[in-house]
């Protein structure tokens, strides 16, 4: 029973043979399939509901929100839609869509969550999404493929400051507009819309993907890492000290001032009035300008998905785990390794130039310092904590870290400090913390929190082995 | 017949270590040829040479008539050249179907975009790509495994779902490395049969590494003895069993002067 790997080995027979005698009690000798998935879910319903009335409630007081989310949450995910025939396995991820989108009209009046506090607002939402996309990304390359990128974040800053380049007064001299809304006509640099640049950022960042790449993938394992490393590190230095490109006083990035302002993405005041006011014709300048960006960032979150899910079950995607299964096996299979691990490269970092420029965008600004290697590291625990190669677990596995970054790790700490009667800064140890997360879940679930089927089919083989030495007690 | 491949003064050294020495070489097309020779003697250095996971140190390959000395294994591959591994290496992780299906890759087109938008071509090629892997499953003699993870699969089917592998790339030569190894006699005639088969069906060549002496002499149209590196011997089954040399290799000095 799948429900139970979290727990250790020897108390998972225990439970599972209540549960199944349970099931016998109520569904009789032999139950279908569908019947039995049923009654497991219902179990996981009543155990929730159990868990928040007798301990969180008393503790922590949950109000009448708490008890609609768990409704919703019981009647999109205990019956059996499955077996409507068609739209049946559609319905419940459309419910969890529409739960995302209308998240910022609901977030507000939502319960507190015990410890974590309050729900992430709508700023921090679009944080999330933006991480999601770039550990989905960054999944093609080391989930799929198998190539470990420890630079990764520097896709993430090309994408930033391609945005940066080409929506903003950053080079003045010129004055360039194209589509770009909220900017007067008269105002310098180059201003192109911000839909077309995610499209630019995408492109070329998959190209420097590729120029990276060609040289560097001949490299096996730990010598292809520690070249990522060294391009990870090498980004950030140029955009701090670009400000002089080369002693030619040619000023690239600004330096450590950054960029700033970057243009807000929008449709403009035309589309804006034929649609009478339903496409904004600025994000910044309208009032709910969060939910805006939030939205449009849950929309490229989606693309990313698609994408990653159709590469995965394509041709290619098959040559990328055939690589990362067996290099010498691939080759002799026709693979040509070398195009193969480069278009894994190009493709990973197409959405992490997406995202870096969006992000750009959203935050109006981007500094050398939003770059640096702890970036990289902090995408790649997405990636393992969430589940390597798991599209989904590695969004759970985004959404928690970058969640705990934003909001969850101050809130936490807070609660600490008045029931603790102490005063530490606990977002100080942020990465102490994240630490401390990554080693619990390698030794209890190293396959990671949602696995796929095949990584957890490789960590299975343990269970059959004897061990050499015995050493779980 | 004209030779599928020819290998002229093919050497391979390992530092000092001379693997192959000066090998000359040729594959009839549609022969079963096999290389035979003590451990050690160079047998898979030559295998991987000619399929390109080794640069020869000295000598060149022809695939047909062209030179394919150096070129990197999957360009080797696309000219038809399919193989097997000693040490079994499928795709763990992947079931049986896919494992196939990589198998494939040369023969399908569907690039990135295509594929990310799921252009009607690329859909119907997946589909015929995945029948026709089934098709190539039940002829390797695996029935119902095709959604079982490689790594799960008996080992008997493992060395069965390798040469699956190597046919779904559509190989005018097959190379088997040892594929009897650890088979019983039973599943050992079997494949015996089953490479007959190849041949007399599909018109293949067949390049095999073999220690079963009487998988060996039963099928081989010819047999090359390599020992030290050396080409020792070369001839037909009965030849070569006669030759003093290759007794020599195989049993010790001592072997041909008492008999």
């Amino acid at each position: 029973m799948a429900r139970f790997s979290v727990l250790p080995r020897r108390h998972r027979g225990l439970l599972a043979d209540q549960v199944a005698r349970l099931q016998r009690r109520v569904l009789g000798e032999d139950p279908g399939p569908i019947a039995r998935k049923t009654f497991d879910r219902a179990l996981s319903a009543v155990f929730l509901a159990v868990l928040g009335l007798v301990i969180l409630a008393p503790v922590f007081g949950l109000d009448a929100s708490a008890f609609t989310a768990w409704l919703v949450f019981t009647v999109v995910y205990v019956p059996p839609w499955e077996v409507i025939p068609m739209v049946g396995r559609f319905i419940r991820p459309a419910c969890a869509l529409a739960l995302v989108i209308a998240y910022p009209f609901y977030f507000d009046n939502m319960f507190t969550i015990p410890i974590f506090g309050a729900f992430p607002d709508v700023a921090t939402g679009v944080y999330m999404l933006v991480f999601i996309m770039m550990a989905i990304g960054l999944n093609m390359v080391v989930g799929y493929a198998g190539l470990l990128d420890l630079g990764y974040v520097a896709f993430y800053a090309i994408g930033a400051y391609t945005a940066a380049w080409f929506a903003s007064v950053q080079f003045a001299t010129h004055n360039i507009h194209f589509g770009a809304v909220g900017v007067g006509p008269t105002v310098p640099g180059f201003h192109i819309s911000i839909w077309l640049l995610l499209a630019l950022a995408g492109i070329l960042t998959a190209f420097v993907g590729v120029v990276i790449g060609l040289p560097t993938l001949r490299l096996r394992g730990d010598y292809l890492a520690i070249v990522t490393l060294g391009f990870g590190e090498i980004l950030p230095q140029i955009a701090r000290n670009g400000d002089r490109l080369f002693g030619t006083g040619f000023n690239l990035t600004n330096g450590p001032n950054g960029i700033t302002p970057i243009d807000s993405p929008g449709f403009g005041n035309t589309l804006h009035d034929i649609t009478g006011g339903i496409l904004p014709a600025s994000y910044q300048a309208a009032i709910n300008s969060d939910n805006l960006f939030y939205w449009t960032a849950v929309v490229l979150v989606l693309f990313t998905i698609f994408c990653s899910v159709r590469l995965r079950d394509s041709r290619l995607g098959r040559a990328w785990i055939a690589i990362r299964e067996d290099e010498v096996a691939a080759a002799a299979m026709g693979v040509p390794l070398m195009r193969t691990k480069t278009w894994a490269y190009a493709a990973g970092a197409f959405f992490g130039g997406i995202a870096g420029a969006y992000y750009a965008s959203f935050k109006g600004s981007t500094f050398p310092g939003d770059f640096f290697f702890n970036i990289s590291v902090f995408i790649l625990c997405m990636v393992i904590l969430g589940g390597m190669g798991n599209v989904w677990g590695v969004m759970v596995g985004a959404a928690f870290l970058s969640y705990l970054d934003r909001e969850g790790l101050a809130n936490t700490g807070a609660w600490l400090n008045t029931h603790l009667g102490m005063s530490i800064d606990v977002p100080l140890y942020e990465f102490g913390i994240f630490g401390v997360i990554l080693v619990v879940v390698m030794l209890f679930r190293p396959e990671g929190l949602i696995p796929s089927a095949r990584r957890k089919a490789e960590f299975e083989e343990g269970v059959h082995d004897e061990p050499l030495y015995d050493v779980s007690h | 017949m004209p030779d599928i491949v020819t290998a002229e003064e093919v050497r391979k050294e390992f530092g000092g270590l001379v693997a192959v020495a000066d090998v000359d070489f040729t594959i009839p097309e549609g022969s079963i040829v096999s290389l035979i020779g003590p451990n050690g003697a160079g047998k898979t250095t030559f295998f991987n040479m000619l399929t390109g996971v080794y640069k020869p140190t000295a000598g060149r390959f022809l695939l047909r008539d062209e030179d394919v000395t150096g070129k990197p294994p999957h360009a080797i591959t696309e000219r038809g050249v399919g193989r097997t591994f000693q040490n079994i290496r499928l795709f763990q992780t992947m079931t049986a179907l896919e494992n196939v299906l990589v198998g494939m890759h040369t023969q399908l087109k569907g690039g990135i975009v295509p594929s990310i938008i799921g252009t009607p071509r690329v859909r119907r090629e997946e589909k015929d790509a995945a029948a026709h892997a089934r098709e190539l499953l039940e002829f390797a003699g695996l029935r119902g495994v095709e959604d079982e993870y490689a790594r799960n699969l008996s080992y008997g089917d493992q060395r069965r779902l390798e040469v699956a592998r190597a046919l779904a790339i559509e190989p005018q030569l097959l190379l088997l490395d040892e594929p009897t190894a650890g088979m019983n006699p039973q599943e050992t005639r079997e494949f015996t049969d089953f490479v007959s088969k190849l041949r007399s069906e599909q018109h293949l060549t067949v390049l095999l590494i073999e220690h079963d002496m009487r998988v060996v002499m039963g099928i081989s149209d010819r047999v090359t003895v390599l020992d030290y590196g050396e080409k020792i011997a070369e001839g037909s089954p009965e030849e070569v069993q006669k030759d003093s040399r290759v007794i020599e290799a195989y049993l010790g000095s001592g072997a041909t002067t008492q008999a």
